[in-house]
């Protein structure tokens, strides 16, 4: 049954005609809105993840649920459908389970709160945002065990509840999760803040409403998802072909020893509708990197690089979402069966975004951007400080990492950036300050960046020196199927893990484990993945390729994927750099729009002797209904 | 006798303002900027407005001066070439940034790369190591420090600054490396980090010490030139600067510390704004300082303007005080055009700028501007007065033409939507100051200024509910009143960062004491008197956890009186107020600041004669323009021949030299006892 909306002043709103330039201050007051809640986010959130990273996402919307203001679209739909009960005035919804909002939420870290926003007993809007929790109890701290198998295991599961009821405080409520949490404090803090945010945005609601009148600020996010609409529809008609076009990717592995798994996307236009076909997706996995997609959420990737190029002013919003249809296959990596674990969808959230630029791309080369969405690497780090001083303090670190940036039709991919919207790295002194380690080493990777006229960005080497005994896990990826180059630039550098342990010993570790024992004084070297590269190598400026030798993002060695001979003080030598190019150039035969460098098979026989670790096992499926699902 | 001569230097103009200390009575002048040497364009004017008010050079006591000097520096890229040594394994550290890619999802894909500060192959990283706790890891390798050094020398470095990791526990390492350079590198200016920002965090305080050293040799030279060229022309007087958090600080200071002039030029209009306010009996003001590209906003509570401890330069954010001036890229150039994929009415952040400048201006302009759709609607008159040129209406009113014809409205309604968009964006930039800050802005006076504030604050306040409106005397130039009406200010900074439980009140108030010696060295050394200096500080609290603080201003004495439990208190107090919630959290003192401030002059201001409220004596003639929807009858008046107490009824318009007030329908002007414009919503009824 779907939720009941109870409202004391159930007259309609009355539909008026807006005139552009109301519309275009409503529109700039919904955005302005939007940015007082990321900044009342993060001014009052206390883990690092929130505070210092930003990974919290904010949301407006009409009172039928379309998101008018924010980033990865509504998810107030489903959750309308799926929740059993009432929706009144004083209500806060809290909820956290991926299976209760169809995915819109996609793993159990991610707390969401939504306020239903009334004036004079009406609905007006809603005003949610949803945050990662630093921990949520379950196997791991951290909550995000690479080993599970079932969502079970991934701590607390909250299903639409209500913090406040009736403008009443469920005490019990909060105190039974928070009892489920390793880092109480923490979650408390952070839920303040995203409670805090969802108000400020409520308040700003209704001062406009006041302002300009209900019925013109509701008819005002009518014409806002109208005005979406339109643009969509005439982006839709002149880019999209009805040819059917296809763009594949993986995961390398899923921490089982189990890869790669293959994701791939079909797009072709009917009429004025945009068709994302995820056929041919392999099944499910049995470990936790399955990603429960939404199909909206995916509807507004799309539209986001859609119209990126074209208004970049425009407030976002929901309103072309019947363009375009999302096809998902049931039991697919995109969207398991319950109870399938989700925790480590990060990499396949990412790889969605490699896909969408490479689907999108390759009918216009021009504005094709090489792969580097392609994880987003985490650290966890936990244990009892026991230094000097301390007195067997509890410590959990969880840390999202960067790689490189890729290739870019504008020019080189910064090195060591974020490719998510508003993350921030931890400053090192911080760390250091509040955690037992040491961080030795913080820069770049040299030649981990694609070769190309532009190239990608450098990946970085993070070296931590830990200063207590404890556990580790890491979850990265594209470690086995490298980021690929587009318009003749080779890929990016793949990412690896390496342990110097106290004995002296190095161990290269996998881009997925968990519960590694670490003791006082060892060390490791994190380094993510570099960019894919955008253009032809040949083509780039010699004395640039040696500028960068000098500033140590390029090696000699490295060079000569540049056609570029150079000495260590990236000194060119100009003759034989054009005999070596020239030899390139004869040998190399035609570019390909895309190089994703060798093919599986290949990289499965050199795996090890290129990576350290042993290849992944091709997964097989058994199931009748997920063996469909991967063709 | 006593003069004091404000000076600002703009991007377009170069406008002073001579203040004699005794009588208020002040004369103003504006003169063309010249970039290529802006001591040119001053010494221009200085002639000029001596001879206006016929005053030797040698009377001008204080020369006191906003200037955008470093800024530009920044912004363009023309600073110093700085060697950076930093801590090995971290070279990269301002390559990297905070990896930060500012904008929404796939923003990314557009954003320009910026180039560090101090160029990646200009960056050495040398062994040894401080711990978080102050402990020394690893000894500092000196040969490595030496050959870094030498190798620095040969790529041609003009100044050297070292920032190592946790050197804002112990700066021993930074502090060697200093000696070392002294030998191998003599002469070279040296900056190290924990002396220019002892603070936590590698990037800002490298980022900051990094600013100080490329700006220095340029605002050195800039000043040492400007200081012997007014000696030469017998201007005697001491030459001070503005420093972006609106105090002033000796031109010698400021060549040692240029990263505190960074954003002098905005503070000087807020300043300014404090003098007006001040004597038209207001003391909250949020301030509009609307130019050509953009507009600046800053809100003052209590006469007391609000800082915050970071200073936005382009893309970067050094750790240094400054006014909290928050800008928008809306202003009197910024370009209206309508995206035929959405059909909506942008108005900005592009900027025709001065060339070629709104079509009116007639220099080339082709698209249509705010600038504009203000003649359009008839805010600005054709005839300027006091302006050399006709503004070219048909011209304006052509490319105004081309919105309305995307938009399907009539031409009126194209022309009011760019300046009510306009208004908007500068609206949200007051709100982001005063309404996200937990400010009431109905409890706030909004002041316009700049050469097209007083067009645009009426509409403004209507918006924010705040009134009056004012249009403050010589709205102009209001930059250089306030260079010349500030005071003295240093401050130093420290991380504290201990739980408040794990300290006490005498702990706290020896580290206070001694900060504050410091800074009171500092001015007695600028030669301000003992007697004349008083001193404030500052504590930054937050839950233990939190990234962000609340700063609380406190005196010893209130910390005697009041203990830690009255600063915790307050800081609880305001926590509500911003964020609406309280924590059980332990609270963490985690930095703390100390104010020197020089004696505020006082000076007093020029009364005008008194009128009997009829202001038809200065009326230059009878005017149209567009308004609440219709064409209007408008009067427009010569403000150089309004009387104090004089009442003009909107809608209205009021010229002078430098700067065109409107009132808008529904609204009525007085004129208070010294000039300034105050506009207020007629009563209802």
């Amino acid at each position: 049954m779907p939720a009941q909306i109870i409202q004391s002043n159930t007259t309609p709103f009355e539909k008026l005609d807006i005139d552009p330039v109301t519309l275009d201050i409503i529109e700039n007051a919904l955005r302005n809105a939007r940015i007082e809640m990321d900044a009342t986010l993060v001014r009052t959130a206390m883990s690092p993840g929130i505070r210092e990273q930003g990974d919290a996402f904010p949301l407006i919307a009409a009172p039928s649920g379309e998101m008018i203001v924010g980033q990865f679209g509504s998810y107030i739909g489903p959750f309308l459908e799926g929740y059993d009960g009432t929706v009144e005035e004083g209500d806060m919804i809290f909820l956290s389970d991926p299976y209760s909002v169809g995915g819109a939420i996609s793993h159990s870290n991610d707390w969401l709160v939504l306020l239903p926003v009334f004036k004079d007993g009406r609905l007006v809007a809603y005003t949610s945002m949803f945050g990662h929790q630093s921990d949520i109890g379950g196997m791991v701290p951290g909550s995000m065990p690479i080993g599970a198998t079932s969502i079970f295991q991934e701590g607390v599961r909250i299903p639409p509840v209500k913090i406040w009821k009736n403008g009443e405080y469920n005490e019990d409520l909060m105190k039974l999760v928070m009892h489920q949490t390793r880092t109480p404090d923490w979650c408390q803090a952070d839920l303040n803040a995203l409670i805090a945010s969802c108000r400020v945005a409520s308040n700003r609601v209704i001062e406009m409403c006041e302002r300009f009148g209900d019925d013109v600020y509701y008819s005002a996010t009518k014409e806002l998802l109208a005005r979406n609409h339109r643009a969509m529809k005439a982006l839709i008609s002149q880019a999209i072909p009805t040819e059917k076009a296809s763009f594949e990717d993986y995961i390398c592995d899923d921490g089982k020893g189990y890869g790669p798994y293959k994701i791939k996307c079909t797009m072709w236009r009917e009429g004025d509708k945009v068709i994302l076909d995820f056929d041919g997706t392999d099944p499910q996995s049995a470990a936790s990197i399955n990603f429960f997609l939404n199909e909206n959420m995916f509807k507004m990737f799309f539209g986001i690089y859609m119209i990126m190029v074209f208004d970049p002013q425009i407030l976002f919003n929901d309103g072309f979402y019947d363009l375009i249809e999302v096809r998902i296959p049931e039991g697919s990596l995109l969207k398991p069966h319950f109870p399938a674990a989700l925790s480590g969808r990060t990499h396949a959230l990412g790889r969605i975004f490699d896909i969408l630029g490479g689907l999108l791309g390759q009918g216009t080369p021009e504005f094709l951007n090489a792969a580097g969405f392609s994880s987003s690497p985490h650290l966890f780090y936990s244990g009892w400080d026991n230094r000097e001083g301390k007195e067997r303090d509890w410590f959990q670190l969880f840390q999202i990492g960067f790689g490189g940036i890729p290739g870019r039709p504008l020019g080189d991919g910064p090195d060591g950036h974020s490719l998510w919207p508003g993350f921030t790295n931890v400053p090192n002194e911080f760390l250091e300050r509040y955690f037992p380690l040491r961080i030795e080493r913080y820069a770049t990777e040299p030649d981990s960046g694609g070769a190309g006229l532009h190239r990608g960005g450098n990946g970085i080497h993070m070296t931590y020196r830990f200063l207590a005994d404890g556990e580790i896990a890491i979850h990265d990826d594209r470690w086995f199927v490298p980021p690929w180059g587009v318009n003749g630039g080779h890929p990016g550098m793949r990412a690896k893990k390496v342990l110097e342990r106290a004995d002296g010993t190095t161990e290269i570790v996998g881009n997925k484990i968990e519960d590694v024992s670490v003791k006082e004084g060892e060390l490791l070297h994190f380094i993510t993945w570099g960019g894919g590269g955008w253009g032809d190598p040949l083509e780039r400026d010699p004395e640039l390729v040696g500028l960068e030798i000098r500033q140590g993002l390029v090696t000699p060695e490295g060079a000569a994927n540049y056609g570029v001979v150079a000495d260590g003080e990236g000194v060119i030598d100009a003759a034989a750099t054009e005999a070596l190019r020239g030899k390139m150039r004869a040998e190399r035969g035609e570019l390909s729009l895309f190089d994703y460098g060798p093919a599986i098979e290949t990289l499965r026989a050199n795996c090890e002797s290129e990576t350290g670790l042993p290849a992944p096992i091709q997964p097989v499926w058994h199931d009748q209904d997920v063996a469909e699902a991967a063709e | 006798m006593g003069y004091r001569l404000g000076v600002d230097v703009g991007g377009t103009f170069t406008d002073l303002l001579l203040f004699n200390d005794e009588t208020g009575a002040f004369w103003r002048h504006k003169t063309p900027s010249t970039p290529h040497d802006s001591s040119e364009g001053i010494l221009i004017g200085v002639e000029a407005i001596t001879k206006e008010a016929d005053v030797a050079p040698s009377e001008i006591e204080y020369f006191l001066h906003g200037t955008t000097v470093a800024t530009n520096a920044v912004l363009e890229g023309k600073g110093a070439k700085v060697g950076l040594i930093v801590t090995e394994g971290y070279r990269d550290v301002m390559q990297i940034a905070r990896s930060f890619v500012p904008g929404g999802l796939a923003a990314w894909i557009v954003w320009p790369k910026p180039q560090p500060l101090a160029h990646l192959e200009d960056t050495i990283d040398v062994p040894g190591r401080m711990g978080a706790d102050g402990k020394e890891v690893r000894p500092l390798d000196e040969d490595a420090v030496r050959a870094a050094m030498r190798k620095l020398k040969g790529q041609g470095i003009e100044a050297l600054t070292v920032s190592l990791i946790n050197a804002y526990v112990n700066g021993s390492h930074e502090q060697r490396i200093g000696e070392i350079a002294a030998e191998e590198l003599p002469g070279l200016p040296v900056s190290l980090s924990h002396e220019v920002l002892p603070e936590m965090q590698e990037y800002e305080r490298t980022l900051s010490t990094v600013a100080n050293a490329a700006v220095r040799p340029v605002v050195g030279k800039y000043v040492s030139n400007l200081r012997n060229r007014l000696e030469q022309e017998g201007l005697k007087g001491k030459l001070s600067l503005l420093r972006s958090d609106g105090g002033l600080m000796s031109s010698q200071k400021a060549e040692e510390h240029p990263v505190n002039i960074l954003m002098s030029g905005p503070a000087g209009g807020v300043t300014g704004a404090l003098w007006v306010g001040k004597n038209a009996g207001l003391s909250n003001i949020l301030t509009l300082d609307v130019g050509g590209t953009s507009t600046d906003v800053a809100l003052i509570e209590g006469l007391e303007a609000r800082r915050v401890r970071t200073t936005e330069v382009g893309h970067l954010s050094v750790r240094a005080s400054a006014l909290d001036v928050k800008t928008v890229g809306a202003g009197g150039g910024s370009i209206a055009h309508v995206p035929e994929l959405t059909g909506a009415l942008r108005v900005g952040p592009e900027s025709a700028g001065a060339v070629p400048g709104p079509v009116a201006y007639g220099k080339g302009g082709e698209v249509p501007t705010v600038t504009d759709a203000n003649v359009v609607l008839g805010y600005l008159p054709e005839d300027l007065l006091g302006g050399a040129f006709q503004l070219d209406r048909e011209g304006a009113k052509k490319a105004v033409q081309t919105v309305a014809d995307a938009l399907g409205v009539g031409l009126m309604e194209a022309a009011r939507g760019i300046i009510d968009i306009v208004n908007e964006n500068m609206f949200g930039a007051l709100r982001m100051i005063s309404v996200q800050q937990g400010y009431d802005p109905r409890e706030f006076a909004v002041m316009g200024f700049g050469g097209a504030g007083p067009l645009h604050v009426n509409a403004v306040a209507k918006l924010m509910g705040s009134w009056p409106a004012v249009s403050p005397v010589s709205p102009g130039v209001l930059c250089a009143l306030g260079d010349a009406t500030t005071r003295m200010r240093t401050e130093t900074a420290r991380s504290f960062s201990k739980l408040a439980r794990d300290t006490n009140k005498a702990e706290l108030a020896s580290v206070l004491t001694e900060m504050e010696q410091q800074t009171r060295a500092e001015l007695l050394a600028d030669g301000v008197p003992e007697g004349a200096i008083t001193s404030a500080f500052e504590v930054d609290v937050r839950y233990a956890g939190q990234a962000f603080e609340v700063p609380l201003t406190i005196d010893q004495e209130l910390l005697t009186k009041d203990g830690i439990d009255g600063i915790l208190a307050r800081f609880d107090e305001e926590h509500l107020r911003l964020f609406t919630f309280n924590m059980d959290t332990p609270h963490e003192i985690v930095n703390l600041r100390a104010v020197a401030l020089g004696e505020a002059p006082d000076l007093p201001a020029n009364e005008l004669e008194k009128g009997d409220g009829d202001p038809s004596a200065a009326k230059i003639r009878d005017h149209t323009l567009w308004m609440d929807g219709e064409e209007r009858a408008a009067v427009i008046y010569d403000r150089a021949k309004l009387r104090q107490g004089d009442i003009i009824s909107g809608p209205a318009i009021i010229t002078e030299m430098d700067s065109t007030t409107l009132v808008e329908n529904g609204c009525t002007a007085t004129v208070d006892a010294v000039g300034n414009i105050l506009i207020n919503l007629n009563e209802k009824g």
